[in-house]
């Protein structure tokens, strides 16, 4: 799994031009969610846990469709079945690598929304615990649906498709945490919310993990 | 047809969900044979259900479609008198007057939506375990006539909502987890329209199904830490007989008019396969040489 991870992890740093270019079209929204709402800088900031949230969605979704690119060209992923290793390694190296990249995703996202939304924070570490937890959440199941639009017609439609219904509940409870950090936490809701998150991904991480050896077989 | 054994169930099922209720509502008691009234919704609705998907299994694979033929007319009649008890004779509902009688339907709908797919559900984990394709058939069969179902289920919950809470959607966990549950379900179908390979789109969409089956309790918590309105469930202790009978017609007339409809489309979906599985036909270019 080590290996798996290391190859991803590789891949990305030589295709860092396209995670740039995933960072700018997440700023871009969240420049665009703001004309939703106008300029009323008390919404904005009301609103901007949700707003960071759906960006980071939006984004989520080219990520996720572009990390199986490699293995797609020249029946790749064919030749890394046939390695005498476990295809678990290979799903999990690609979901650990595709959280990390969404992770910093939205680490990346996080001054943009201070700086548009007014939305600041001194919470630092629960905020990126929470970004951690919630990129998890989005990458364990976008990992194994991706495998499968990948080599499916329409690809680019498919997995928002199959992924959004299935993540309400990490982007809502990921929405919920975020804006008590931002807004404050008067009646101690964090924790729930939290570990809400923190069953979603492992229910997802274990459950994802087990069914990709079937996606992937011929 | 293999239908002796699930008929008897569902005749029990139907003796404890309408025989007895019709009686109660004419004032004999004999044919309750003295058990409280929450063991007779339960064997009915045990009976029923039991009896229908046993119905189901044994019949969906066979050439005619009479069985489904059979089940939709009896579907038909209970509706019927269903449709007849709660619009003429149950009584209107103290609180929320007439607006209440969309119950008979709204109910039964919500319980066998809840049905199709869980069927979805035990389909796809069979078939990924034996990889038999009439597994296949039969969850394409039900995610589809769960899909109707949920859909009918948010409108008639949005027709409901719109006299009685002044909106027509609110984000009450049970309306949410629908209505996600109606999307996830639609990508799935999606999913199986632009795969051709069968084997890739039957193991793709039933991974699929339990993916997104096993989503169905955590939306349902995380939307009611959320937000909530939704009445609380009533059991047939806290709701008068009057109520009861209605319902039931309408449920096991929505439960039958469910199983024929799966049948129907895992047919479908059998003969497909099977057309899909077939080697291909030669082409004309080499049948000329033969020649």
């Amino acid at each position: 799994m080590i290996w798996a991870l290391r190859k991803e992890l590789l891949l990305q740093w030589k295709t860092r031009t396209q995670f740039l270019a995933v960072f700018v079209f997440g700023a871009t929204s969240l420049l665009l969610f703001s004309f939703a709402v106008g300029p009323n800088s008390e919404a904005l900031r009301l609103y901007s846990a949700g707003f960071l949230w759906l960006g980071l969605l939006l984004s989520s979704t080219l990520t996720l469709a572009e990390s199986y690119h490699a293995e797609m060209e020249n029946r790749a992923l064919e030749g890394l079945l046939l390695l005498p290793s476990d295809p678990r390694a290979l799903y999990y190296g690609k979901a650990v690598a595709n959280w990390l990249q969404l992770a910093l995703l939205g680490i990346g996202l996080v001054p943009v929304m201070v700086v548009l939304y007014d939305a600041g924070t001194t919470d630092l570490l629960r905020l990126l615990a929470i970004i951690l937890l919630g990129t998890a959440g989005l990458s364990a199941p976008g990992t194994l649906y991706a495998a499968m639009t990948s080599q499916a017609r329409a690809k680019q439609t498919l997995l928002p498709l199959l992924l959004f219904p299935l993540i309400v509940p990490a982007l809502l409870a990921s929405v919920k945490a975020t804006s008590l950090v931002i807004l404050g936490d008067p009646m101690q809701q964090l924790p729930s919310w939290i570990s809400l998150l923190a069953a979603f991904d492992a229910i997802y991480w274990s459950l994802c993990g087990l069914l990709f050896g079937r996606v992937v077989e011929d | 047809m293999k239908t002796t054994a699930p008929a008897i169930l569902l005749a029990i099922g139907a003796y404890f969900g309408f025989v007895v209720a019709v009686a109660q509502f004419h004032g004999m008691t004999a044919f309750a044979l003295g058990l409280p009234s929450g063991a007779i919704a339960t064997l009915a609705a045990t009976c029923g259900v039991a009896g229908a998907i046993w119905f189901l299994f044994a019949n969906d694979q066979v050439e005619s479609p009479r069985p489904a033929q059979l089940l939709i007319g009896l579907a038909l009649l209970c509706l019927g008198f269903g449709s007849y008890y709660g619009l003429f004779v149950a009584p209107p509902e103290q609180y929320m007057g007439e607006v209440q009688r969309i119950m008979y339907v709204h109910v039964p709908t919500a319980w066998n939506a809840l049905l199709a797919m869980t069927l979805a559900f035990v389909c796809a984990v069979i078939f990924l375990f034996n990889g038999d394709y009439k597994w296949d058939s039969r969850m394409e069969g039900s995610i589809e006539t769960g899909v109707v179902l949920a859909f009918l289920l948010c409108c008639q919950g949005a027709i409901w909502a719109k006299p009685t809470w002044g909106v027509w959607w609110d984000w009450d966990p049970r309306l949410t987890t629908t209505a996600v549950l109606l999307f996830a379900f639609l990508g799935i179908l999606a999913l199986r329209k632009f795969v051709e390979d069968p084997a890739k789109r039957a193991i793709w969409s039933a991974v699929s199904t339990i993916i997104a089956y096993v989503d169905v309790p955590i939306v349902y918590f995380s939307v009611r830490w959320w937000n909530s309105l939704h009445q609380q469930q009533s059991s047939p202790g806290t709701v008068s007989k009057q109520f009861w009978l209605p319902l039931r017609l309408n449920a096991f007339g929505i439960l039958f008019l469910m199983v024929a409809f799966i049948m129907l489309r895992a047919r479908i979906a059998s003969l497909r396969l099977k057309h899909e599985m077939a080697p291909p036909l030669p082409e004309i270019a080499e049948l000329g040489e033969a020649v």
